[in-house]
């Protein structure tokens, strides 16, 4: 799939996340929004999956670990088939299978329940050790939030999948520099990430998290990394895509009025309307 | 009971493991730097690549057992229950519990039994932190052959179960032909008609003593054994308390939250009765050894006989 088609369907997930979180008149838009890049090209390019087996056993694993922006994974997962894009906007409404956060047992193409920050890099060391057990070449995916790595777990996971030179596993830090409370660095800052990592036994990889060349040249030097796990520091912006929500840390857990959508959705079929002319050109 | 075996139950964990390690290949075991303590080290020995020492980090030893899971491995989690129960709590919650993910947890060193490491190490709250998690069985075996017995149960379960197990020997108790395990089910041990006793885990024992020496003041005490906690045997302890009209609860846990409540929960609800709830009174343990602390908290034998006593006057 080439770049200008990822970015169309990138396009397409952050419509998506704004039109659930909207109808929820609840959730994480912020990022989500950061991450759609990334989602689009683990699901579309990257990732061994088949949406009309979700549970197939060889299939490559995602957990994400920020469980938050499940609005930015159920618009991926919905625009790469695994349930209609229509059910987005049932999004953490009574009786909807599309919970305010992961859902494994409900969720179709969902590896892992989350939410609860820093769990989900263990779980998805987890999976990573079971298929190195096993043999098998699953490769395992997690997303983490910058803010999120302030939990302690995120590093003990860390420590545990370099010690273990899990080189199936990739760590992708969204690194869009805002937590709820502010900016990470004026929170509690986690810099440097890569430091961090390396200093774990991770090759890591710093990454423009809305360059679908450099997307994708990480995911395959992660792929031709043998010994340790990667860690890709993706730099995003918070809300891309959507230009009253880019960079302001407010947009984190809130859900654009009548209004604020009206203006989101014309933010997003402007960039629609330019991908189209570029492919036409 | 002086000429009675004794072996720890968390023993007889490491060597069920043992057992299912062969049986099943999927059975994986997990360890925070403690395998020697909770005798995993056994099942390490003779299945190293199956034995996964996670180091001193037990929030992420319970998550990358939860991603094992999905995997299809049987993972079981292995670490003292303050810290398999206490410090990974809302793992426990969220990433086994939530899922509904296939992991057993084996907590040694549970209760006050856990003796001269005081009561930092002394969980008394982890039967009543893992009831509360919808979907969670919560095992607490009263002896060797429980303990095995459980543990395989526990393997062919599907879903999160929570085994409790303790440090210092107790006696087995079960050691009769006719003995049978199932989850959910608990056993009279000693039948009769004045007062029930249900007890857990090592006060089993205690209350079998206790019950012998009421008997010698002409009080027939019935002893019922709940291994399975959660899902508790309703019918068992209501056909009892029917009975006796008399309920005695006994273990080595608070007094909230665990095997006392769990029965308050159905009488109450089903059939009042008066009850007494033998355990520790909403307090920490201390440093001795194991059968020091059982006296003092009047947990051994003669401690839960004069509790009954008080209880009856």
């Amino acid at each position: 799939m080439n770049n200008l088609e990822l970015k169309k369907i990138a396009n397409e997930v952050r419509k998506g996340i704004v039109t659930a979180v909207h109808s929820a008149k609840a959730g994480h838009p912020g990022g989500s929004l950061s991450a759609a890049d990334i989602y689009t090209y683990l699901y579309f390019e990257e990732m061994n999956i088949d949406p009309a087996n979700p549970d197939k056993e060889d299939r490559d694993r995602f957990v994400l670990s920020k469980g938050h922006t499940a609005p930015g994974l159920y618009s991926t997962l919905a625009q790469r088939g695994f349930f209609p894009v229509e059910d987005l906007k049932t999004l953490r409404k009574l009786g909807s299978y599309l919970q305010g956060h992961p859902c494994m047992q409900h969720i179709p193409g969902v590896d892992m329940s989350s939410g609860s920050l820093g769990q989900g890099i263990s779980a998805a060391v987890g999976m990573a050790l079971g298929a190195k057990l096993d043999g098998t070449d699953v490769r395992v995916y997690t997303l983490l939030g910058d803010g999120e790595i302030q939990e302690g777990q995120v590093w003990e996971a860390s420590m545990f999948a370099g010690h273990r030179n899990l080189d199936n596993l990739v760590v992708i830090v969204d690194n869009n520099g805002l937590q709820i409370d502010g900016a990470i660095e004026d929170v509690c800052s986690p810099y440097p990430i890569d430091k961090k990592f390396e200093a774990f036994n991770f090759h890591v990889i710093n990454v423009d998290a809305h360059d679908f060349d450099a997307i994708r040249a990480a995911f395959k030097e992660a792929r031709e990394t043998k010994g340790m796990p990667t860690a890709i520091i993706a730099h995003s912006t918070k809300g891309k895509g959507v230009s009253f929500m880019e960079g302001q840390a407010a947009w984190h857990g809130t859900a654009p009025n009548d209004e604020q959508y009206a203006v989101a959705m014309a933010d997003l079929e402007k960039i629609s309307e330019e991908l189209n002319k570029e492919g036409q050109a | 009971m002086a000429d009675v075996k004794k072996i720890a139950t968390r023993e007889s964990y490491g060597n069920a493991l043992v057992e299912l390690g062969a049986a099943n290949p999927d059975v994986v075991v997990l360890d925070a730097d403690l395998a020697a303590a909770t005798k995993t080290g056994v099942f390490k020995k003779a299945y190293p690549d199956r034995h996964i020492d996670c180091g001193i980090a037990e929030c992420n030893m319970v998550g990358i057992a939860a991603g094992l899971a999905t995997m299809g491995k049987i993972p079981f989690v292995s670490s003292f229950a303050m810290f398999a129960a206490g410090r990974a709590f809302e793992q426990v919650r969220n990433s086994v519990g939530y899922p509904h993910l296939n992991v057993k947890i084996g907590a040694t060193h549970a209760g006050i039994t856990v003796g001269e490491d005081g009561a930092s190490h002394q969980c008394n709250e982890d039967i009543a932190l893992m009831r509360t998690i919808p979907g969670m069985v919560v095992m607490c075996p009263a002896d060797d052959i429980e303990a095995k017995a459980a543990v395989k149960a526990a393997a062919e379960h599907e879903g999160p179960v929570y085994m409790r197990f303790g440090r210092a020997a107790c006696p087995v108790i079960n050691d009769n032909p006719d003995y049978k395990f199932e989850i959910g089910k608990g056993t009279v041990v000693k039948e009769g008609t004045d007062l029930t006793i249900v007890a857990t885990g090592v006060c089993v024992g205690s209350a079998l003593e206790a019950a012998e020496m009421l008997a010698a003041d002409g009080v027939n005490a019935e002893v019922i054994n709940i291994c399975t906690i959660k899902p508790l045997d309703k019918d068992l302890i209501l056909a009892s308390a029917k009975k006796t009209g008399k309920v005695v609860t006994a273990e080595e846990h608070s007094v909230i939250g665990g095997l006392g409540s769990a029965v308050c929960d159905v009488l109450c609800e089903e059939y009042p009765v008066p009850v007494k709830k033998i355990g520790m009174q909403d307090m920490f343990g201390e440093s001795g050894s194991a059968a020091a602390l059982l006296e003092k908290y009047k947990l051994d034998g003669k401690g839960v006989y004069e509790q009954i006593k008080d209880f009856l006057k």
